[in-house]
């Protein structure tokens, strides 16, 4: 919001008003992401609790290691933030720089993998729609919980393309200098939302690879 | 004489409408007032497309034949009517206009916080638009407003991927506007002015935030997952693929029965400002007012499954939902008790906003005991789906949010243009607006006990003579709406200059010229005292 390096925009008195509004603003903005995704975790644990062996069985079907090894990839992306935040706080520029190309770089390979993932499942015939081929009891119900990975875990990966997008312009807003203990607001509301983002993979990967597995 | 003007220019006043000229100063504006009035421009347009197509099935309704569009074509017009008036007038209109003009007013802010967003909210609104009227002009679109499944996501061949992306953009700028709100009540107000010095017409702001940021997220996933159903042939909300129809009208009517109060509480705000004004008294019990709006939002979001008492829902589900959705009319009934105590041996001036007050308050009364009636299971399943609901919830969102929004305009028109409307018009269209409406919206309430479904284009000879009743109410009712079309436009520039504070209301609005000069105060105003401090017969100047 503000105009040069530590500025505070003009309809604010002062830093701290500016910084409470952006930090209010914020967390508001993460309730909307939580609603919005809690129609499809509703939908889900309905589905799940109507058809529950379907859905087990479906779930046998997800490369848990892959999904592991991803989990990992992304609590360390949080981890990286934080650094860059306290970088951010401490005035330490370099540092700062580092920590967000790392974010960034933890960021590409969780979508790589999820990307070889999604390849994965539509050699196997698992995308539904377009060539759902599935040996199971109940493939109809299996399709369900394919469509609600697909649009979870895609509107999850959307929202990291968003993330790794901000982090690139708050690169680019480090490096020529604009951040500083006095004045770090924006590379800590990109970090909230990445935590956010992070909180809700934490929630999809039991969803769909460890519950119910039998295998 | 001459040489004096010489000697002294006078040199205009600069405010937020002459501080710059041409079209990128409109269109990349952040200037909180100036969004307000591109927004009034888009909804206004909105308004009238939406109209057209309620004239053309008024017209279709005249006789009992489908004689002016055949029933496909019909099918597309009360979509259009419902999906335009719902998500690109009533939802936006009075928080998108008097609410963005307003709210940092109200509590001496230069600006709202985030005004870069609240540009991005317009063009949001303007975007979605441009899809659903696309839409509109390649075909039509015939679910309904309610665009439900599987009819929506599997069966309907018409536009309804294009539609629905334009709702669902739409649904952005309903979002960042009340996230706007939110913050910039929570951060912004001026020195002295605590919560409980707050106007009315800012609790009914917030509250109607509260709703649209938990709400509308929710009917985006939920349409975006009929686009996908639609697109990849998904079974989320298909049964002969396993999927469940009614989880999306739950999921739905969880956002769009809140929806409702999202229209309903910014007028009920406005009301609450136009009654203590043109009475000269304080508010009666401003806390029960201000908190009836909070309870309002926390109750709305309980009630939603008495849209579904016919859907296979558990009928101990609905039996909860009935209760609930009574429990609404309890705060709403605190908002009216308050408004008639407030005017009781009050000096009142019959001036237009306040006709458009007391309006409000009488149709909103019959829409919201109708509402009981609708509530309850029995007469529900008796009435489900005719007219009678038609007819209730245009008395709620025509009757109230659509009065509020009208009376609110004519009570800021003098600051937001500067100008004075000409009253004596103004009071004949509010009447044209209020017999208009009464004779269009009454009749429908019959219809719909005698038995009249919603939704079709033709119906039995009997219930002719209500539907030409109904369709002469509705063109007065367009009339009603045409006039202050005219005269506030003529206004903007032959109407009398209004001063500061014409009606010599008490508000922080107020306080400053009119029109506002860009940064709304001089210096940030202190507040000292209550809101309504109209007390004691005299005025008095907050700040």
């Amino acid at each position: 919001m503000a105009e040069g390096p530590g500025a505070v925009a003009h309809q604010f008195d002062d830093f701290a008003q500016q910084h409470e509004a952006s930090t209010l603003g914020m967390w508001a903005f993460l309730i909307t992401e939580i609603m919005f995704f809690g129609g499809m975790f509703l939908g889900y644990v309905i589905y799940r609790a109507s058809y529950p062996e379907a859905f087990a069985d479906a779930s046998n079907h997800m490369d848990i290691i892959l999904g592991t090894i991803n989990t990992a990839v992304l609590i360390a992306s949080s981890l990286t933030v934080v650094l860059a935040v306290y970088a951010a706080h401490e005035s330490k520029q370099k540092a700062l720089l580092v920590f967000l190309a790392l974010t960034i770089l933890l960021g590409l390979v969780f979508l790589g993998i999820k990307f070889t993932e999604y390849a994965h499942k539509f050699e196997e015939h698992l995308f539904p729609g377009l060539n759902f081929q599935y040996q199971g009891e109940n493939p109809g119900h299996a399709a369900i919980f394919f469509s609600f990975y697909f649009a979870m875990t895609g509107i999850h990966a959307l929202h990291m393309v968003i993330g790794i997008g901000i982090f690139l312009v708050l690169m680019f807003s480090a490096w020529r200098g604009r951040y500083s203990k006095h004045y770090f607001t924006p590379v800590e509301m990109a970090g909230l939302y990445w935590h956010f983002v992070d909180i809700i993979w934490i929630f999809l990967f039991p969803l769909f690879y460890l519950l119910g597995r039998h295998s | 004489m001459k040489a004096e003007q010489l000697e002294f220019p006078i040199e205009p006043r600069k405010h937020y409408l002459n501080a710059n000229y041409g079209v990128r100063s409109w269109l990349f504006t952040v200037d909180h007032k100036r969004i307000a009035l591109l927004y009034l421009g888009t909804i206004t347009v909105m308004f009238f497309i939406g109209g057209i197509a309620a004239v053309l099935f008024r017209l279709e309704l005249a006789t009992p034949e489908g004689d002016v569009v055949i029933s496909e074509t019909y099918n597309k017009l009360f979509t259009l009517h419902g999906i335009i008036m719902v998500f690109f007038f009533l939802v936006p209109s009075i928080p998108a206009t008097l609410g963005n003009f307003l709210v940092p007013m109200m509590i001496g802010a230069r600006d709202l916080a985030f005004p870069r967003l609240n540009l991005a909210s317009w063009y949001c609104l303007v975007i979605g638009g441009l899809f659903t009227l696309g839409a509109i002009l390649a075909g039509g679109v015939d679910t309904g407003w309610t665009f439900y499944t599987p009819y929506s996501s599997v069966y309907s061949n018409t536009f309804v991927v294009v539609t629905i992306i334009g709702v669902f953009i739409a649904g952005f700028s309903s979002i960042l506007t009340g996230l706007n709100f939110i913050v910039t009540i929570h951060t912004m107000r001026a020195p002295g002015l605590t919560w409980f010095r707050l106007p009315l017409f800012i609790w009914a702001h917030y509250a109607t935030s509260l709703i649209i940021v938990l709400g509308t997220p929710v009917v985006a996933i939920t349409l975006g997952l009929v686009v996908l159903e639609r697109v990849f042939g998904l079974g989320i909300f298909n049964p002969s693929l396993g999927g469940d129809p009614v989880l999306f009208q739950h999921l739905f009517w969880f956002y769009s029965h809140p929806a409702v109060y999202i229209m309903i509480l910014p007028s009920m705000g406005v009301v609450s400002e136009v009654i203590t004004c043109f009475s000269r008294k304080r508010i009666f019990s401003y806390r029960f007012v201000a908190f009836a709006s909070i309870a309002i939002a926390v109750f709305g979001f309980l009630v939603w499954g008495h849209h579904m008492f016919v859907s296979s829902q558990s009928v101990y589900a609905s039996m909860i939902f009935s209760v609930l959705s009574m429990v609404v009319a309890i705060p709403s009934a605190v908002k009216v008790f308050n408004w008639t105590a407030t005017l009781y041996k009050g000096s009142i001036s019959y001036q237009t906003p306040l006709l458009y007050g007391l309006g409000f308050i009488g149709l909103f009364t019959i829409g919201g005991l109708t509402g009981i009636f609708v509530a309850s299971l029995g007469v529900n399943v008796h009435v489900h789906d005719t007219y009678f609901i038609v007819a209730h919830f245009h008395y709620i969102m025509v009757g109230g949010a659509l009065m509020g929004y009208l009376g609110g305009l004519h009570y800021w028109w003098p600051k937001i243009s500067g100008r004075l409307y000409p009253e004596g018009w103004a009071k004949f269209a509010a009447l044209v607006v209020f017999i208009g409406f009464n004779l269009t919206f009454f009749p429908q309430f019959i219809l719909g006990y005698l038995g009249m479904p919603r939704r079709y284009h033709v119906y039995p000879e009997e219930f002719q003579v209500l539907n030409v009743m109904s369709s002469a109410g509705a063109s007065i009712l367009g009339i009603g709406y045409i006039i202050p079309l005219i005269y506030l436009i003529w206004s903007m520039r032959y109407g009398k200059p209004a001063g500061s504070n014409p009606w010599g209301s008490t508000g922080l609005e107020w306080q400053t010229p009119s029109p506002p000069p860009t940064y709304n105060f001089e210096k940030t105003p202190i507040v000292t005292g209550e809101v309504y401090d109209y007390g004691k017969g005299k005025q008095v100047s907050r700040g």
